[in-house]
């Protein structure tokens, strides 16, 4: 395979990654590291460097749009990106530390942990009393657009959150990708946000967590630019079009692609982990 | 809609342009360095990514990335939009740091430049690593 070649189908994969990643609040780099690597037979170390990257451009690309909406709660964003950023530093520290194989294997469990997690029902919005008096305190209450006109809401369970965001934010460092599933099920589930604005929310989020720990990647190694070129340029054109599909798709089938297809990939990634294929 | 939330819309929409922009010029200087790169060495076999090497210091500090993009090499000029793009959410943390001073938010001005005292932590911690 010349380069060319393999630098157009990188491109064409990312690209529907990245549309994947936008429609799903995944960030695309969950599906990009056992693409790249299961697929291509990419080093794990360089998928996670191209993926990290993408998952960058992906989330900044799409903030206009998602912004323009109205969804994202940008007082919650930067509230939990304390937990995450601190957290992805972590993480981008044990990446060093621990064997590509126990990666793969690290990253399939997680895949399938979120998958569960996600197939669980979501919760009815809570009442103001049952939020408690934190998400006042931290002005993290909003209001998002329905077409009955704006509708409030409050944060629940502000203390737990945060917590899972910070597991979240290691995640993202230790794997490359957004952890946008772990986010938006600390957001759906504990914090119980309404699901538009926690899957804006994340993606606003994510840019800044993936770029706590990209700094250290680059200085690693671990970022090739042949690689992270097409992942970039792909997932970009692929989440800008997610972005524009995200409004009118219906949150139910959102998260059943999401669920049928981290679960392929984390059975994949367990397996290959374990053989010492990757 | 009350005052406050007012505010939040114009700065999220502003914050939501700006990304954009980083994202765009980061974008077409990868692009850019992607077709010098393909140019020279798209005929090329690939090179073995099925084991892990490490990027070189030309391609893995800034003082080596910038050398490069001087000599108007490929790959660096793609490492620069990478470092680009990098910087684009560091940016949006410290336009969101002014937005909330102009709302005179005292919670979210210190919030917010905790987060960027992580994130520079984290780029000027590893380059002198």
């Amino acid at each position: 395979m010349t380069i060319l070649v393999f630098t157009v189908l990188v491109a064409v994969s990312s690209f529907m990654a990245g549309l994947v990643g936008a429609l799903t609040g995944l960030g695309g780099g969950v599906v990009l590291v056992p693409l790249l690597t299961m697929a291509f037979g990419v080093d794990i170390r360089y998928a996670i460097g191209a993926s990290l990257i993408s998952v960058i451009a992906t989330s900044s690309g799409a903030a206009a749009a998602y912004v323009r909406e109205g969804y994202s709660n940008i007082r919650i964003g930067m509230f939990l990106e304390i937990a995450t950023t601190v957290g992805a530093i972590l993480g981008a520290m044990i990446a060093t530390m621990v064997s590509a194989r126990a990666i793969a294997v690290i990253f399939g469990v997680v895949l399938l942990v979120s998958a569960y997690l996600s197939s669980r029902k979501q919760r009815e919005q809570p009442t103001a009393e049952e939020c408690g008096s934190l998400s006042e305190k931290l002005r993290l209450s909003g209001s998002y657009p329905t077409p009955n006109g704006p509708r409030s809401y409050c944060v629940c369970n502000v203390p737990a959150g945060f917590s899972l965001m910070f597991t979240a934010g290691t995640l993202s460092g230790l794997l490359g990708i957004g952890s946008g599933a772990v986010k938006v099920l600390a957001m759906d589930q504990a914090m119980r946000i309404p699901f538009k604005v926690s899957t804006t929310t994340s993606n606003f989020m994510i840019g800044v967590t993936a770029a706590a720990s990209a700094g250290l990647y680059l200085s690693r190694g671990y970022i090739d630019p042949g690689l992270a070129m097409p992942v970039m340029l792909g997932v970009l054109a692929g989440s800008l079009t997610g972005a524009k599909l995200l409004v009118k798709a219906k949150t139910k089938s959102l998260r059943l692609v999401f669920s049928l297809v981290i679960v392929a990939l984390g059975i994949e990634m367990i397996i290959n982990g374990i053989r010492g294929t990757l | 809609m009350n005052v406050h939330e007012w505010g939040d819309r114009r700065m999220e929409l502003i914050i939501g342009i700006l990304l954009r922009l980083g994202v765009m010029i980061a974008g077409a200087v990868v692009f850019f360095g992607a077709v010098i790169y393909l140019i020279r060495n798209g005929g090329a076999p690939l090179p073995d990514y099925k084991s892990f090497h490490g990027e070189t210091v030309q391609l893995s500090t800034v003082e080596g990335i910038l050398a490069g993009c001087r000599q108007f090499r490929g790959r660096a000029i793609i490492q620069l939009g990478v470092l680009l793009l990098i910087a684009t959410p560091v940016a949006r943390v410290v336009f969101s740091a002014v937005a909330f001073a102009f709302e005179k938010d005292k919670l979210y001005v210190c919030i917010t430049l905790f987060v960027l005292a992580v994130l520079l932590f984290s780029l000027v911690g590893s380059s002198l690593g």
